[in-house]
C-alpha cells in the first residue's frame, strides 16, 4: 500500500467508527447530538495526554475511551431532563463548550494543541490495519445491537418515549447506555487519531466536523447501520478524489444536507429499500 | 467606571442578540423548527449592506437595501424549504436548516473572498460621544436605539393590530386561529419577512459596529441564538428580549472573570446549560407548549 492510500483508509475507518457511534444514539434510540466531534475530541485529548506522558498504546487509548464515554454519561443525563429540540441546542452546546475550554488550557497545549504524541510503534500500515480493524467491530458491534433485544428496546425510546416506558421499557438507563456507548466508541476512535496524525490542535474538533458526522448519519439513513457506513465512506472520499470538491467542501456538504433532506429524508438506506421495494413489486 | 462600560458594552451585544433571537423565536413558535439558517440571513443582510453602500456611498440606503433583500431570502426559506417539510419530524428541517447555513456561508467566502470585505466610508465606530461619563461611539447608540424602536414597534403589532393577534393566535393554537378565520399562511410569510429583516438589520449594524463584514459573521451568533431562545422559553418574546440582554451582561462580565480558561463563545453556553439544570422549562417558563 502506498502512504497516500494508507492514510486516505486510516481516515475513512475513524470517519466510520464515528458515524456507527453517532448513529447508535442518533438512529437507534432518537437522542439528537450534535456534539459528538466534542467526544472525539475528548477521546483524542486524553489519550495524547496520557501518551505523551508516556503511558503504553492500550493504557492510553483506554484513557480515551474512559474520558469520553464519562462526557457522554454527563450529557446523556442531561438527555433524560430535556426534550428533542433542546437537547440538540444543548449538544450544540457541548461542541463550543468543549472547543472553548480546550483552547484556554495551557495543560493541554492551548491553541497549539499537542504535538509531543509519541508513534504506536506500529508503522503507518499497522496504526491503518489497527484503525480498520477497530472499524469492522464498531459496525459487527452496531448490527448486532441492531439485532439484539437492547436495539429493540432503542427502537422503543426513539419511536415513542411515553409509550415505551408504559409498555415497561427502561427508557432512562438505555438512554444513558446509548450515550455511554456510542460516545465511548468515538472516544477510541479520538485515541486512534491521536497515534494516527501524533499532534492534534482544538479547531480539529469543532462544530463543524459535529455537522458533518451528522450530515454521514442522516444523508446514509437515520438508524441504518449500512447506510451510514456507506455515506461515511462517500463523504469520505468525495474530497479526495476530486480535488475541486475540496475547495467547496463546505459548500458541497452543505447543499448535500438540504438537498437529502428536502428530497429523500430517510437518507441512502431509504432509496435503497425504495428501489429494492419497486423492483419487487413488477 | 470600567464596570458602567462593560455594562454598557453588554447591553449593546444584548440589542444585536435580541434582533436576531427575535426572528428565531417566533419561527419556533409558529412551525416548531429551529431556524438556524436564521444566521445565514443575518450575514446576508450585512454583505447586502456593505455592498451597497460601497456602491452608492450611502450607508443608509445600504441598510434599508438589506433588510428589503432579507424579506425576500427569508419568505424563499420558508418557500422553498420549510414548508415541503412541515410534515417531517422536526429533526429533518431543523439539519436542512443547518445544511443551508453551512452552504451559505461557504457561498459568501467563494462569492466575496476569505478576508471579508469593509466599509470603504465609514466614520461612525471612530465618532465618539460623551454620556453621562461613558464614551460611547454612534453606531453604538444606532444599535440600542434600533433594537428598542423595533422590538416597541413589534410589540405594538402584535398587541394592537388584528393581524398581528391573529398572529399571536396562530402562534398559540393554529388550528383553532384558522376557524375563526385568521389566515394560517399569510401569518408565516409575515413571521418570516419581519424575522429576516430584524436579523438583517442586526447583521448590518454589526458589521458597520466592526467595520468588517466577514463570511463567518453569523455562526457563533446563531449559536448564542439558540441558547437565547432555549433559555426565554421557545417562542416566548418577552422571555427572548430579557436573555437576549443578560446574555450580552454575562459576557461582558465573563471575559473579564473567568476569560482565562473558558472563551468568550463558550461562555453563553455555560449560561444555557446552568440556566437548563436548574429550569429545564427555560427561564420564562413554556407559554407555548
Amino acid at each position: 500500500m502506498s502512504a497516500y492510500v494508507t492514510s486516505v483508509l486510516a481516515v475513512i475507518g475513524i470517519n466510520v467508527m464515528l458515524a456507527v457511534s453517532l448513529n447508535m444514539i442518533t438512529g437507534f434510540c432518537g437522542q439528537f447530538s450534535l456534539g459528538h466531534a466534542a467526544f472525539y475530541g475528548a477521546g483524542a485529548y486524553g489519550a495524547a495526554f496520557f501518551a505523551a506522558a508516556g503511558s503504553s498504546v492500550p493504557l492510553s487509548l483506554l484513557v480515551g475511551i474512559v474520558v469520553a464515554s464519562l462526557l457522554g454519561l454527563i450529557v446523556g443525563f442531561a438527555s433524560l431532563r430535556l426534550r428533542h429540540d433542546f437537547l440538540a441546542v444543548t449538544t450544540i452546546g457541548v461542541s463550543f463548550l468543549f472547543v472553548g475550554f480546550v483552547r484556554k488550557q495551557s495543560w493541554l497545549g492551548a491553541e497549539m494543541g499537542i504535538s509531543k504524541i509519541p508513534p504506536s510503534g506500529l508503522g503507518p500500515e499497522g496504526n491503518t490495519l489497527l484503525i480498520v480493524a477497530c472499524a469492522v467491530v464498531a459496525i459487527a458491534l452496531s448490527l448486532y445491537i441492531s439485532r439484539s433485544w437492547m436495539g429493540f428496546g432503542f427502537r422503543a425510546v426513539g419511536d415513542d418515549e411515553d409509550t415505551a416506558r408504559t409498555v415497561g421499557i427502561p427508557v432512562a438507563r438505555y438512554k444513558l447506555v446509548a450515550f455511554t456507548l456510542g460516545t465511548g466508541i468515538a472516544g477510541l476512535a479520538g485515541g486512534l487519531y491521536s497515534y494516527f496524525t501524533q499532534f492534534i490542535v482544538p479547531d480539529s474538533f469543532g462544530f463543524i466536523v459535529s455537522v458533518a458526522l451528522m450530515a454521514m448519519v442522516v444523508i446514509g439513513g437515520t438508524g441504518s447501520t449500512l447506510g451510514v457506513v456507506a455515506a461515511a465512506i462517500i463523504l469520505t472520499l468525495l474530497p479526495e478524489m476530486f480535488r475541486f470538491v475540496n475547495e467547496y467542501r463546505l459548500l458541497i456538504f452543505g447543499g448535500l444536507l438540504v438537498l437529502a433532506m428536502r428530497f429523500a429524508p430517510d437518507g441512502l438506506a431509504g432509496l435503497g429499500r425504495a428501489i429494492v421495494t419497486k423492483v419487487r413489486g413488477s | 467606571m470600567y464596570y458602567v462600560d462593560l455594562a454598557f458594552n453588554g447591553l449593546v451585544f444584548g440589542c444585536t442578540y435580541a434582533l436576531m433571537a427575535v426572528g428565531l423565536t417566533l419561527v419556533y413558535g409558529l412551525l416548531r423548527i429551529l431556524h438556524i439558517a436564521h444566521a445565514a440571513v443575518y450575514a446576508f443582510g450585512a454583505y447586502i449592506a456593505v455592498i451597497v453602500a460601497n456602491g452608492t456611498g450611502s450607508i443608509v440606503l445600504g441598510v434599508a437595501t438589506a433588510m428589503v433583500a432579507a424579506v425576500l431570502l427569508g419568505t424563499a426559506i420558508y418557500r422553498l424549504l420549510y414548508q415541503p417539510l412541515l410534515n417531517y419530524p422536526p429533526y429533518v428541517p431543523m439539519i436542512a436548516s443547518i445544511g443551508l447555513l453551512v452552504f451559505m456561508e461557504d457561498g459568501f467566502r467563494i462569492a466575496f473572498g476569505e478576508q471579508g470585505l469593509t466599509f470603504v466610508r465609514n466614520p461612525y465606530p471612530t465618532e465618539l460621544h460623551e454620556f453621562l461619563g461613558l464614551t460611547v461611539n454612534t453606531v453604538q447608540i444606532a444599535i440600542i436605539v434600533a433594537a428598542t424602536v423595533c422590538l416597541i414597534l413589534l410589540a405594538a403589532f402584535i398587541t394592537r393590530t388584528r393581524i398581528g393577534i391573529g398572529w399571536r393566535a396562530t402562534v398559540s393554537d393554529p388550528r383553532i386561529a384558522e376557524s375563526f378565520g385568521v389566515d394560517a399562511i399569510k401569518v408565516r410569510y409575515l413571521n418570516f419577512a419581519i424575522g429576516s429583516a430584524l436579523a438583517a438589520l442586526g447583521g448590518a449594524l454589526v458589521g458597520l459596529l466592526n467595520n468588517f463584514v466577514e463570511p463567518t459573521m453569523g455562526f457563533v451568533v446563531s449559536y448564542k441564538a439558540l441558547a437565547i431562545i432555549v433559555v426565554g422559553g421557545l417562542g416566548n418574546l418577552q422571555g427572548t428580549l430579557i436573555a437576549s440582554l443578560a446574555l450580552g451582561l454575562v459576557e461582558s462580565y465573563g471575559t473579564i472573570f473567568v476569560g482565562h480558561f473558558l472563551d468568550r463563545d463558550a461562555i453563553a453556553f455555560l449560561f444555557l446549560i446552568a440556566v437548563l439544570i436548574a429550569r429545564p422549562q427555560g427561564l420564562a417558563g413554556m407559554k407555548v407548549a
